[in-house]
């Protein structure tokens, strides 16, 4: 994670990622050596009410991408219950983002550090990780260390003499981005298709198997030894007003160094892009961000001097969701950003309720028609409305997310849909223009 | 088969269910009707039960495959790297199958699929169970050739 001496970030410390550039930095004695498993030792020595304490003055919000305050969560799991469980969600399929799967693969113990931690605290006495299907090298790095974890006293019974017990074991998922949402993931762990629940109740209430579930993405389990180790007045000292800590940026796209980054919440997009992704590909100019993964909205190349934040990313219109960064150059056509983004949630639907699961699909061929330079001016305004139909009415929040590609893409750029329409074929990319009877996409290269 | 009807209802028993799937599909290649039952049997569970997860989700292949299931990622990032369509195009005319199918030989069968959260490594694709980024047409050529070879050595 290099920063550039005139940054303002020049001085910031990484510490989520402080250890994956070292070889062999999935191993435990690799993490033992580097002070791993230190917080989870001196949390087991403190009440859980005190950890829940600390995690709530820290501020550490879901880093999953809604951003919901993780102490309060911690706080809505019941006391009395017998039983309760934790999952951690390694599902990560939100397009362009990749950060947990370099957690996984390179750190995984920082992970089950902050899981036992949070189990603790709430007084979980088992523990699911859910992971993406696709992630093979992660499967295995997470069983890994959970068999290492368990050979050092770290899980199992009576850990490290507290007379605390803790089960983990890992799960994998088989390929559908749904199961990322919450509840669809407790009903895929449950063995079933991955259908989101009706909430409430929350998982906190009702969860895995019906018991009280605390859910975290690892990032944010990554944070909790670290708000152990150095105070939460340390965590929240980085960052803005309401989003506090480090956070893990990935950024792919027309940059000249893709990658994860790790930086204070509060940069600014012009820093991600230039100072550490090493500015646009090929010295072009850029044109759009989309600044928290693909279901968070389009923002246009004139906004990014807003901080990356919960807060102020909301007031310009878009969401930090998972801190993805997608930069695309002036050659890039917005039709056809939304048309395939548009076709990825229509892809992954899970079919469960009719205004995602047929709307996405007239949402996309409307985009389609467009983009290949079929469109008419009024389906410009239809795709509008389908959006305004879809997004807010849905069963899960993914109908929000399918919309805001569409809807951003148009508010941020319309005359690019209205020259689609207008020339019959994209002016931006010059790219050949194939569109027609035999079914091909017009931005082939 | 003779389930008893306490264990239809044992909801452990489905938790164990995806795990069973993939070490059918690891033991047979793909998820074959037969397979399906036989999973239904082991864990106690209806078929119905057994074949609704197994439809829901992609990675479950209810139909053969090639030995080299190759799978393009058509996600935007690797879109804009210069991936996706061209790729699959290459592969297209390369292997003389479209996506969704398999060679005659069942050496590879071709499949688009969507981000691989690899986007740092843009384009990428997937063959079996590994990753591979930053493609160029010339990488890959070499890498199907290899692989071609090894087909035929086994
Ligand atoms: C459609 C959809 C997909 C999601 N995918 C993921 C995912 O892949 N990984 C993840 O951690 N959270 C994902 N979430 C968010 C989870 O529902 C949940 O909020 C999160 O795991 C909670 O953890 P956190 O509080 O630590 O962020 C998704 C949400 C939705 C609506
Ligand atoms: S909004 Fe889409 S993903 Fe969510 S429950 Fe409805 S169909 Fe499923
Ligand atoms: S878009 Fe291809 S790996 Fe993410």
């Amino acid at each position: 994670m290099k920063s550039d001496s005139l940054s303002t970030t020049s001085s910031f410390e990484p510490v989520l990622t402080r250890n994956i550039h070292r070889p062999g930095s999935e191993k435990i004695e690799t993490y033992l050596g580097n002070g791993g498993y230190r917080a989870a030792r001196r949390a087991l020595e403190r009440t859980p009410a005190e950890i829940i304490q600390l995690i709530k003055d820290s501020g550490l919000r879901g880093r999953g991408g809604a951003g919901f305050p993780a102490g309060v969560k911690w706080e809505f799991m019941p006391r009395d219950a017998s039983q309760k469980y934790l999952a951690v969600n390694t599902d990560e399929g939100e397009p362009g983002t990749f950060k947990d799967r370099e957690i996984v693969e390179r750190d995984p113990h920082q992970v089950i550090e902050g899981a036992l931690i949070a189990a603790y605290a709430v007084g979980a006495g088992r523990a699911f990780v859910y992971i993406r299907g696709e992630f093979f090298l992660g499967v295995k790095r997470w069983t890994k260390a959970i068999a290492d974890a368990y050979e050092h006293g770290f899980l199992g019974k009576n850990i490290l003499k507290s007379g605390f017990d803790l089960e983990m074991s890992v799960h994998r998922g088989a390929g559908a981005y749904i199961c990322g949402e919450e509840t669809a993931m407790l009903e895929s762990l449950e063995g079933k298709p991955g259908n989101p629940r009706l909430k409430p109740p929350y998982p906190a209430q009702a969860g895995l198997f019906g018991l009280p579930t605390l859910v975290h993405n690892i990032e944010t389990l990554a944070c909790i030894p670290h708000i152990i180790e150095r105070g939460p007045d340390w965590f929240a000292g980085i960052g803005t007003a309401q989003s506090k800590g480090p956070k893990i940026f990935s950024v792919s796209g027309h940059v000249n160094r893709p990658g994860n980054y790790e930086l204070p919440l509060g940069v600014t997009l012009r820093e991600i892009i230039y100072t550490h992704a090493g500015g646009v590909r090929d010295g072009r100019r850029l044109k759009a961000v989309i600044p928290g993964g693909a279901s968070t909205p389009i923002m246009t190349a004139m906004q990014i001097d807003v901080p990356m934040a919960f807060e102020t990313l909301r007031a310009a219109g878009s969401e930090l969701g998972t801190g993805a960064v997608i930069v695309m150059d002036e050659t890039t056509c917005m039709v056809e950003v939304a048309r395939r983004l548009t076709r990825f949630f229509s892809h992954e639907s899970c079919g469960r309720c009719v205004p995602c699961r047929i709307g996405s699909v007239r949402l996309y061929e409307a985009l389609e028609r467009v983009e290949r330079g079929q469109g008419e001016i009024p389906d410009i305004d239809r795709i509008l409305e389908l959006a305004h139909g879809i997004g807010g009415i849905t069963f899960c929040p993914m109908g929000t997310a399918l919309v805001n590609p569409a809807r951003s893409a148009i508010k941020c750029f319309r005359n690019e849909f209205e020259d689609h329409v207008r020339k019959g074929h994209c002016v931006v990319s010059r790219r050949a223009f194939r569109g027609g009877p035999d079914g091909k996409d017009s931005h082939r290269r | 088969m003779g389930v008893k009807l306490q264990t239809l209802t044992d909801p452990k028993k489905r938790a164990m269910l995806l795990s069973a799937l993939y070490i059918a599909q690891e033991q047979f290649g793909w998820l074959s009707p037969e397979a399906l039952e036989r999973v239904a049997g082991r864990l106690g569970l209806s078929i119905g039960q057994v074949r609704s997860t197994a439809s829901f989700y992609t990675m479950f292949r209810l139909e053969p495959k090639g030995r080299y299931h190759v799978q393009v990622c058509e996600g935007l990032s690797c879109y804009l790297a210069g991936g996706a369509e061209p790729i699959v195009d290459h592969l297209v005319r390369r292997l003389g199958i479209r996506p969704g199918e398999t060679t005659k030989d069942g050496t590879f069968s071709l499949e688009i699929v969507q981000c691989l959260a690899a986007c740092d490594l843009s384009p990428g694709m997937k063959i079996n169970d590994e990753l591979y980024g930053c493609l160029k047409l010339e990488t890959i050529d070499a890498l199907l050739d290899d692989l071609t070879q090894r087909a035929v050595e086994r």
